[in-house]
């Protein structure tokens, strides 16, 4: 340990860098600004993290381990965050579930992100993401987790990439010496696809109140063949109606499970995560959809004006300017959706982006922080 | 002789067809330059950011040891180039939104502050929106009258007072980073009555908290950590302030008020499409040549043309815009006013004291300007009967 990494790791350190006599001798830029030029991960704001080891446990999946700085406050198993990678200058920031159980010992976090051929930072992270790299990541978010205390039945259910979230609360429930039953059914084309199948083996093998059943839609050597049905259902736990079921997965097997759970009538047993792939469909001029102003809590139907306009219909008073696409007054943070430029016709469909709401006119669904 | 913003006007001498297409060959140069955009323009302005990070540290350590007089002195010269590189080419232009589109909370312009008395809340708002959009319209952009406090263009009516014009001038470049921090307040209204004090109270706390935190680092905090060499530390970082606001002010001055760079009346530039839009920000603005040092330390403004038309793409990249706006200048027959730094600050200095004396002496000569002088109360008395008298006439109408 340098002599500097003392003095910020050291708690006189910290307590100095957080200090206002710090931030009077560093306005107005911050502290973060100098404290950057010896560690950027010993920014005081921003909770970043560096990339320690990189794994392609399947073809098309690549899986990070991150060692997040001491701004990370940890997560509730089946949560996500956002991680943000700078990809050609621009920053690009995704939700990804943490695939660790909460209690791991080093305080690293595991994420394994599955790569969509057609998508931006997938592909880019298996082709890059390299040990030593530094990314952004968010605080952890989702309502979809274990309540405390744990339901005495727990039944797991995922397909494909949507593992990582159940993953994190199967290791989190066995490290935490769980004494209830847990079922977790998994979907996956082949034994092959199944991302975390040697430890799944390992976990099966050593505790005896988990079971794992593992579905292959396009191989027969699994316990289940097929998609998913009611007698998937009640082969992997015929007692499925008394147990808390937490599922995550592409979206057939998301409304599968759902049409199931509604039809036995204990739609309240089952609680899910959507990752709804980005919308990459070209959208008309009609105005359609809502928007939501996230901060104000406030949401108009899509009159096909700009946000700026439709935010102050809404009863908002956002700042603005010149509202030309000018002075900047106006700039916010787009956290989802697809705008359009209403000058030059562009198409935004990045998510928690800065846009102009005076010169950007929403196309469908969009969330903005106003 | 003449003054600079009526002989060479040349508005108004496109038709409506040439101007359209003059705005569509702006907009598409616009659309290259924004569809490029990316990891080179990141690596620019992060490099830039630690060149001048390094200044700053590098400055107050000598300043340290401010007692020994080549320590000062380097200290100062690091401490000044810090400050003009965080105002010019960092912060003027981060706060311009040029590199939003890396959608880094560092370098988004709504989360950035600069080493500057003036908030940037305060910048956003005189210098983003008003300068920017109505730029050098007389009676709506605040700068294209110097600032209400110099004269720099016959619009402004001759008044007693602007005979002290190039002693407002020298004031306000020496003080300059004090005076922006102010500007939003325009306190000459206040002065002349057209605004009240609660007016004034949003701007002045914004100034406070600031401009306050801003002194409290160059002048108490810095120094006091040098003990008992704080008086060198102190003259220090006021030389390093002074010799930014010099650098600044001039840059500035450089950008609209040389000979050539027109004004703009508010009814001229009502219902005023994109492409005028356009062309107003090349007729009010000029370019000045020097190295690349000089573009770099004047955040790029020696192109203020390309930087007026395209305010939110990052300003280094002025240069090679220049080459195509130039040329575009050229086809469509309009002036595009660029001379070096020199000669543009002469032209400037010539004209505040040019404007010093009425306008008369120069259209009818040195006796008219005279008379016009010395009869100014008189006239100013009866400008105002007329005006009261005007009001009964309407009043008795409006009955």
């Amino acid at each position: 340990m340098s002599r500097m990494q003392m003095l910020t790791s050291s708690r006189m350190g910290r307590r100095f860098l957080d200090s206002s006599f710090a931030a009077a001798l560093a306005t107005p830029h911050g502290v973060d600004r100098y404290v950057e030029m010896v560690d950027p991960l010993w920014s005081r704001t921003e909770t970043r993290a560096e990339i320690t080891d990189v794994e392609r446990k399947t073809a098309d999946s690549v899986t990070l381990t991150l060692r997040p700085n001491e701004n990370w406050a940890g997560f509730k198993a089946g949560q996500f965050v956002k991680l943000s990678v700078e990809i050609d200058g621009v920053r690009r920031t995704r939700c990804y579930s943490p695939a660790n159980s909460q209690f791991r010992k080093d305080g690293k976090i595991e994420l394994t992100i599955k790569v969509d051929p057609k998508g931006l930072v997938s592909p880019w992270l298996l082709a890059n993401a390299r040990p030593g790299m530094i990314v952004q990541i968010s605080p952890a978010q989702g309502e979809f987790h274990i309540p405390l205390p744990h339901p005495r039945s727990i039944l797991l259910i995922s397909g494909g990439s949507g593992i990582t979230p159940v993953m994190s609360m199967l290791r989190t429930l066995t490290d935490r010496a769980y004494i209830g039953k847990v079922t977790f059914l998994h979907y996956a084309f082949t034994e092959d696809d199944v991302i975390y199948r040697d430890e799944l083996a390992e976990i099966e093998a050593k505790y005896e109140g988990v079971r794992i059943i593992r579905a292959y839609t396009n191989a027969d050597n699994g316990d289940l063949q097929g998609f998913f049905s009611k007698e998937h259902l009640v082969a992997a736990d015929k007692h499925f109606a008394e147990a808390e079921t937490y599922l995550c997965g592409p979206m057939p097997l998301m409304d599968g499970v759902r049409a199931v759970f509604e039809a036995e009538g204990i739609s309240d047993r089952l609680h899910l995560e959507q990752f709804a792939a980005p919308t990459r469909t070209v959208p008309t001029d009609e105005a359609t959809g809502e928007l939501t102003f996230s901060a104000s809590g406030e949401k108009a139907d899509n009159n096909g004006q700009t946000i700026l306009e439709q935010a102050e219909a809404a009863g908002l008073t956002p700042d603005y300017g010149c509202r030309i696409g000018i002075c900047n007054a106006c700039v916010s943070t787009k956290l989802s959706g697809i705008t359009r430029n209403v000058l030059t016709g562009e198409l935004n469909t990045d998510n928690d982006v800065n846009i102009k709401p005076c010169i950007s006119a929403p196309c469908g669904d969009v969330s903005i922080d106003l | 002789m003449s003054t600079a913003t009526t002989t060479t006007s040349q508005k108004h001498k496109l038709s409506p067809e040439q101007i359209e297409a003059f705005g569509k060959e702006l907009d598409d140069l616009r659309a290259r330059i924004v569809a490029d955009l990316g990891e080179k323009d990141a690596d620019y302005i992060r490099d830039i950011v630690n060149k001048q990070k390094k200044l700053e540290v590098a400055g107050r350590a000598l300043l340290w040891a401010g007692w020994f007089p080549p320590a000062w002195i380097a200290g100062v010269t690091a401490l000044s180039l810090s400050k003009i590189i965080d105002n010019m080419e960092i912060g003027h232009n981060v706060m311009h939104g040029q590199y939003d589109f890396m959608n880094d909370p560092q370098f988004t312009a709504k989360n950035f502050d600069w080493d500057n008395t003036i908030h940037a809340d305060s910048w956003l708002y005189t210098h983003n929106y008003v300068h920017h959009t109505f730029t050098n319209i007389v009676g709506k952009d605040h700068d294209a009258t110097g600032y209400g406090v110099i004269r720099v263009t016959e619009e402004q009516p001759w008044h007693p007072i602007w005979l002290l014009n190039p002693i407002f001038c020298g004031t306000l470049q020496v003080l300059f980073q004090w005076g922006t921090a102010i500007q939003e307040l325009e306190s000459e209204k206040f002065f002349r009555g057209e605004k009240s004090w609660a007016e004034m109270k949003p701007g002045l706390k914004r100034f406070r908290e600031k401009a306050g935190k801003q002194a409290l680092k160059d002048y108490a905090l810095f120094p006091l950590l040098s003990g008992p060499f704080a008086p060198f530390a102190f003259a220090g970082n006021m030389a390093a302030n002074l010799v930014r606001n010099l650098w600044s002010s001039s840059v500035i001055w450089c950008g609209h008020f040389p000979e050539g760079a027109e004004t703009f009346s508010i009814e001229e530039t009502e219902d005023e499409s994109h492409a005028e839009w356009y062309y107003r920000q090349i007729l009010g603005s000029a370019n000045f040549t020097g190295s690349h040092l000089v573009d770099v330390l004047s955040g790029n403004l020696s192109y203020q043309i390309e930087h007026h038309l395209f305010p939110d793409i990052p300003a280094y990249r002025y240069k090679e815009i220049a080459i195509e706006v130039r040329e575009i200048c050229e086809r469509y027959g309009i002036r595009y006013n660029e001379a070096p730094m020199a000669k543009q600050l002469w032209s400037v200095w010539k004209q505040v004291f040019k404007l010093t004396l009425p306008d008369s002496t120069y259209t009818q000569g040195p006796l008219a300007g005279l008379r016009e002088a010395l009869t100014f109360p008189f006239r100013a008395k009866q400008d105002e009967n007329a005006r009261d008298e005007q009001h009964v006439v309407a009043e008795a109408a409006a009955a």
